[in-house]
């Protein structure tokens, strides 16, 4: 159905359109003196300035494997993550503890464990699945690699970026 | 024609085009960038060197070492012909322009020619077949669209450049550009004859028609140069950019930037005509001393670099004019508004003389 767009009858002054268009460049010209005397909020100038610092406690960065007190790896390559882990980014290769050990009584550890960050969608399923605490998701957001093999994180690299982490779950350390 | 001549004017073509004109181009560019993101609230090109000033020269070596490609059914000769008739109009009409008084005993204009308004509108309608050429040698149907919109877009307005710039030459009597800096110096500007002989009130009566022709000849600069709100040629959302959309690389950055380089003439004849050309008042020119020379030269970048920032901040207020509003407005209204006015300036001219 052709509708019939009613046109407001513009009287002279309307019609003259200058006042209309010096209010324009009034308006714009307000935005642009607002802009150089920084009076208005602008974007985050982001390799500059970072949010690290008001990330939130609960963010879900990189995932990363921890150690404890004792400098040990927490992990014992149960492999429930890799079961759980949606995209099936992690890959978990275990290997058996020695007798002679400390921690013998752990039975076994990542040989291997490599997190798939190109597949990685940070939801956290492996850190809630864990039984001993030992992958955390951390607050890391910019993880950039050139190649695909450079964007799977070794087990040193997940290490390194999970550092330390004091208290929790310590089980292994009551049957030493 | 004596060797002297011939060496400060060939100084004078190099120092304006290389030193002035070209970087002028480049960073209008960069400012065009800058003023449209302040204007709506953004940041724009802050990467490249201290607040993003090397931006143009990050955007020319991307611009040469892009893959310059020939789409197979153009017409080659014309295809390559069309960027440099856009470029080439835009830069040879500031021959005439007078951009300082003198230095060293030098006039700093590059041709004083006695023709020198008439000059400037030839050289500025030959810009439009670098357009259509591209619209047509494009062998599409964008560009095509772009460049018919473009040639008659540019003869409509034309007239009303002519006729809007005849009322100055009524009163200044003389068609050379350096005596209509002279005049407005001795009579004070053209739109704001402060200086002078200014208590006179035929000057503040020949003030109100020469705003008349202010205005439609800025307006008529607006659509030569294609610049919003008449950039219908390439408009982005209705032509896909119109046309230049067959063009690559440095080609299409020679329509890019000859539409920035007619920018800045038109403005360089705006200044001339309208703004006292390199007069500041209280400024002495060339004859007082080197110094004053340059600052003329400066006093009159100065001029055409505020009226680019005009044309960059009615481009990023107003939207574009539909097709047949453009035309209307072009015929109906300037047109006759510039006729009329001529009559009018003839009139209180023999009025007052």
């Amino acid at each position: 159905m052709a509708i019939t767009v009613p046109r407001p009858k513009l009287n002279w002054r309307e019609r003259l359109y200058l006042p209309a268009i010096t209010a324009g460049l009034m308006i714009t010209i307000k935005h642009l003196k607002n802009m150089i005397f920084r009076r208005t909020k602008v974007t985050m100038q982001y390799p500059e300035e970072k949010w690290d610092a008001e990330l939130p406690e609960h963010y879900r960065g990189a995932p990363a494997l921890v150690r404890d007190a004792d400098g040990r790896v927490r992990c014992v390559a149960c492999q429930l993550c890799e079961f759980i882990c949606p995209p099936r980014a992690i890959k978990i290769i275990a290997g058996e503890i020695p007798a002679n050990d400390r921690f013998s009584k752990v039975e076994k550890y990542p040989e291997e464990f490599d997190i798939d960050m190109v597949r990685c969608i940070f939801c956290g399923m492996c850190e809630e699945v864990c039984p001993e605490q030992a992958i955390f998701l951390r607050k890391d957001y910019a993880i950039t690699g050139f190649t695909r093999a450079e964007m799977v994180h070794h087990k040193d690299k997940l290490l390194e970026i999970g550092g330390v982490m004091h208290g929790v779950v310590l089980k292994w350390n009551e049957k030493k | 024609m004596d060797g002297f001549y011939i060496v400060t004017s060939l100084l004078k073509i190099v120092a304006v085009i290389f030193l002035v004109i070209l970087p002028m181009v480049s960073y209008a560019v960069y400012a065009e960038r800058r003023v449209s993101a302040l204007i709506q609230d953004r940041l724009g090109p802050n990467r490249v060197g201290p607040a993003g000033l090397f931006q143009p020269i990050a955007d020319a070596a991307k611009f040469i070492f892009k893959e310059d490609f020939t789409p197979a059914t153009v017409n080659t000769f014309y295809y390559w012909l069309a960027p440099c008739l856009a470029m080439v109009p835009a830069i040879i009409t500031i021959a005439v322009v007078p951009f300082g008084s003198t230095l060293f005993g030098v006039p700093m204009v590059i041709a004083d020619i006695n023709v020198g308004i008439l000059y400037v509108f030839a050289i500025t309608s030959l810009g439009v077949y670098g357009i259509v050429l591209a619209g047509w040698a494009s062998n599409s149907k964008y560009p095509f669209l772009g460049g018919i919109r473009s040639s008659s877009q540019m003869i409509s307005y034309e007239l009303s450049l002519g006729l809007a710039v005849i009322p100055i030459f009524l009163i200044v009597g003389n068609l050379r550009l350096t005596s209509v800096v002279q005049y407005q110096i001795e009579h004070g500007w053209m739109i704001a004859p402060f200086v002078g002989d200014w208590t006179n009130l035929g000057k503040w009566l020949l003030a109100i028609p020469m705003l008349i022709s202010f205005f439609i000849f800025v307006i008529a600069v607006f659509a030569e140069t294609n610049r919003l709100p008449f950039d219908l040629p390439e408009a982005e959302q209705e032509l896909a950019g119109g046309y230049h959309t067959e063009y690559s690389s440095m080609k299409f950055a020679l329509f890019f930037l000859g539409e920035y380089a007619a920018m800045i003439t038109g403005s360089a004849i705006v200044v001339t005509l309208f703004f006292g050309g390199w007069h500041l008042p209280g400024i002495p020119d060339g004859s007082h001393g080197w110094i004053f020379g340059l600052i003329n030269i400066a006093v009159f970048f100065a001029k055409v670099a505020a009226l680019l920032f005009f044309f960059m901040w009615v481009r990023w207020t107003l939207p574009r004019f539909r097709y047949d509003q453009l035309m209307r407005l072009g015929w109906l209204f300037f047109f006759e508004i510039a006729l009329v006015n001529i009559f009018i300036v003839a009139g209180i001219l023999a009025l007052i003389r």
